[in-house]
């Protein structure tokens, strides 16, 4: 009795099997129909927006009449990561250049991706202070976030390249103002000291700022921007001090789609693309059009090669467990755990 | 005769694709450096303040879950009171609810800004709540059948010979139900310990202070440490299994008991 249930149970099983893999197949074949061919665009979280307009102008022009896009956005290292393991990609767009390294590592980026104009990069922006509505704590300076009684929202340096941006920033406008390392990591410590949260992203970080907890979030100002073009009450305010934010931009060497996904990146860095990005609140790559903006300039704005470049930084900073970064990090826990 | 063998190989074939190929590889990728790399990832300061946290947190939530979902559960099968039917419904939503929204759902509800004046976020009572929000319907369902199986008669004869409703409850009903709460609560503690999308927003994720185990794995793999990422994966899988074979033993022994 039981073996002939098992047997009943077996071939519902593989009709159901059999039936899933049919609709599987009329849903892959219905996505490769297209004409001008298909790009597959893997990009880091926040310029989704921008993409999605960005593509529907390119379509719009003779060179991309046709093309069809598949477009995935996430976390910039787990991109960076699924590219490396297999995810088939002819543009990769991500939010900082160790994440390009690691395709250039697996073969799957030319080396001279960053020989280009714009030194591969597409769009820019700078860490920025986003404030509560008014800026009721009026926090215009870096040494504002660290006054007593000043919560900050920063996503984890370890889980988020922006949170790598912001940190940095905060570390290159203390040497910017004449103080030294030490006084400078000094200041990352009481920076992380006044941080109430650390979300695992800068996407969460801005939800978990817009629920009401901190006075102040680190955050790329395009992101701060879009969130306030969509309404959310928020104040910008930027720092007298901060990084050019970079986002670099390639095709990859086994593109199954080169000249389409090509003349893509090339229409991102032509004027027309630009303005796009520039009215989405990224300060674009193209000085001509940068001019046409009215982004606020702060006083020093210094770049992460002048803080010895990534790798150096990562290396000095931001390596588990014996990096400055994660030292402070401990310290903090530690000392709040035995206290 | 086939359909003997084919029967288990298949549904083995099939478990092995879908869960002991993944574990197998987690395994390789732990151990690709070696046992001194794989001991250096999970005995990093960092990793070993997420996975007690994680632990701590996920046994509490199992233990409380246990009880509430007994408490439901009781109220659902024995109660009658209009919009019974609807309660019951609502219990697996949490299933269904893609866990960012949860935690952020939890955040607005029970952060900064709440309506009621209740703000755990950036606590360890935050992480606990995220947890008992995503664990609940396995500590209701899994005891809920087993209590509408449950012989009154038994309860009644129990009392009409004197023993009182406590007496009742301890020597009766919670025998009975013990190995249906043992498995809920064996797997809301599986469950807990790998919470990522419900925990993250409402933790805070303060390193050392409220950063949960799955949350620290997520930093590594971001951080490129694929190996280190596996291997306090492995403790955690290690855990719930030990955990989960434990409780199967012990609701063995209650059901021997039973039988006698």
């Amino acid at each position: 009795m039981t073996r002939r249930i098992t047997r009943r149970l077996l071939a519902l099983a593989a009709s159901s099997l059999g039936a899933g893999l049919a609709v599987a197949t009329v849903a892959a074949s219905a996505g490769a129909a297209g004409s001008g061919g298909s790009v597959s665009l893997v990009a880091y979280s926040t310029p989704k927006p921008a993409f999605t307009k960005l593509i529907t102008a390119f379509t719009a022009t003779p060179a991309g009449s046709g093309v069809t896009f598949s477009q995935s956005y996430g976390p910039s290292g787990t991109q960076a990561t699924a590219v490396t393991q297999g995810l088939p990609a002819d543009v990769v767009n991500f939010s900082l250049s160790p994440d390009m390294q690691k395709l250039v590592k697996a073969g799957l980026v030319s080396s001279k991706w960053s020989t280009g104009p714009t030194k591969g990069f597409v769009t820019n922006s700078i860490v920025s202070f986003v404030v509560q509505p008014g800026n009721p704590k009026h926090i215009t300076s870096w040494s504002d976030l660290v006054k007593s009684g000043v919560q900050v929202i920063t996503p984890n340096p370890f889980s988020s390249g922006s949170a790598k941006w912001n940190l940095m920033a905060a570390y290159g406008a203390q040497l910017a103002q004449g103080k030294t390392k030490a006084q400078a990591a000094a200041y990352l410590s009481a920076l992380l000291k006044h941080t109430v949260a650390q979300p695992s992203s800068a996407s969460s970080a801005l939800q978990t700022f817009l629920s009401g907890q901190g006075d102040v979030l680190l955050d790329y100002e395009d992101d701060a921007l879009y969130a306030k073009s969509k309404g959310e009450p928020v104040t910008v305010v930027t720092p007298p001090q901060t990084i050019l934010i970079q986002n670099p931009i390639a095709v990859t060497t086994n593109a199954s789609n080169p000249s389409a996904a090509r003349a893509f990146v090339a229409f991102l860095l032509q004027p027309a693309g630009q303005k796009i990005w520039g009215q989405l609140g990224y300060r674009p790559v193209l000085p001509s059009v940068a001019a046409q903006f009215n982004f606020p300039k702060p006083k020093v704005l210094f770049t992460i090669s002048s803080l010895g470049g990534w790798t150096k930084v990562n290396k000095i900073f931001f390596t588990p467990g014996t990096g400055v970064v994660a030292k402070i990090e401990q310290g903090l826990g530690v000392s709040t755990s035995s206290g | 005769m086939a359909g003997r063998v084919a029967g288990p190989s298949l549904a083995i074939t099939y478990l092995s694709l879908l869960v002991l190929l993944p574990i197998a590889a987690i395994l390789s990728r732990a151990f690709s450096g070696g046992f001194a790399a794989f001991w250096q990832a999970v005995s990093q300061p960092e990793a070993v303040a997420a996975l007690k946290l994680t632990l701590a947190c996920s046994v509490a939530v199992a233990v409380f879950n246990s009880l509430a979902g007994l408490v439901i559960a009781w109220v659902l099968v024995r109660d009658e009171f209009p919009g019974k039917r609807v309660l019951g419904a609502v219990i697996d939503l949490p299933f269904a609810l893609p866990t960012v929204v949860a935690g952020l759902t939890l955040l607005t509800l029970y952060g900064p800004d709440s309506p009621f004046g209740v703000n755990v976020a950036g606590t360890r009572a935050g992480i606990m709540l995220a947890l008992a929000f995503v664990t609940l319907p396995f500590c209701v369902r899994s005891v809920q059948p087993v209590l509408a199986e449950l012989d009154r008669e038994t309860e009644e004869a129990a009392a009409s010979l004197g023993a009182s409703p406590t007496t009742v409850l301890r020597r009766v009903v919670l025998p009975s139900i013990a190995p249906g709460m043992l498995a809920g609560a064996g797997l809301a503690f599986a469950r807990a310990i790998g919470e990522f999308g419900s925990v993250v927003l409402i933790s805070g994720n303060l390193p050392f202070k409220t950063e949960v185990a799955s949350s620290w794995i997520y930093s590594l793999s971001q951080s490129d440490d694929l190996s280190a990422a596996a291997a306090v994966s492995v403790v955690l899988i290690v855990i719930a299994l030990a955990v989960l074979v434990g409780i199967g033993l012990l609701r063995r022994r209650f059901e021997i008991d039973e039988a006698l």
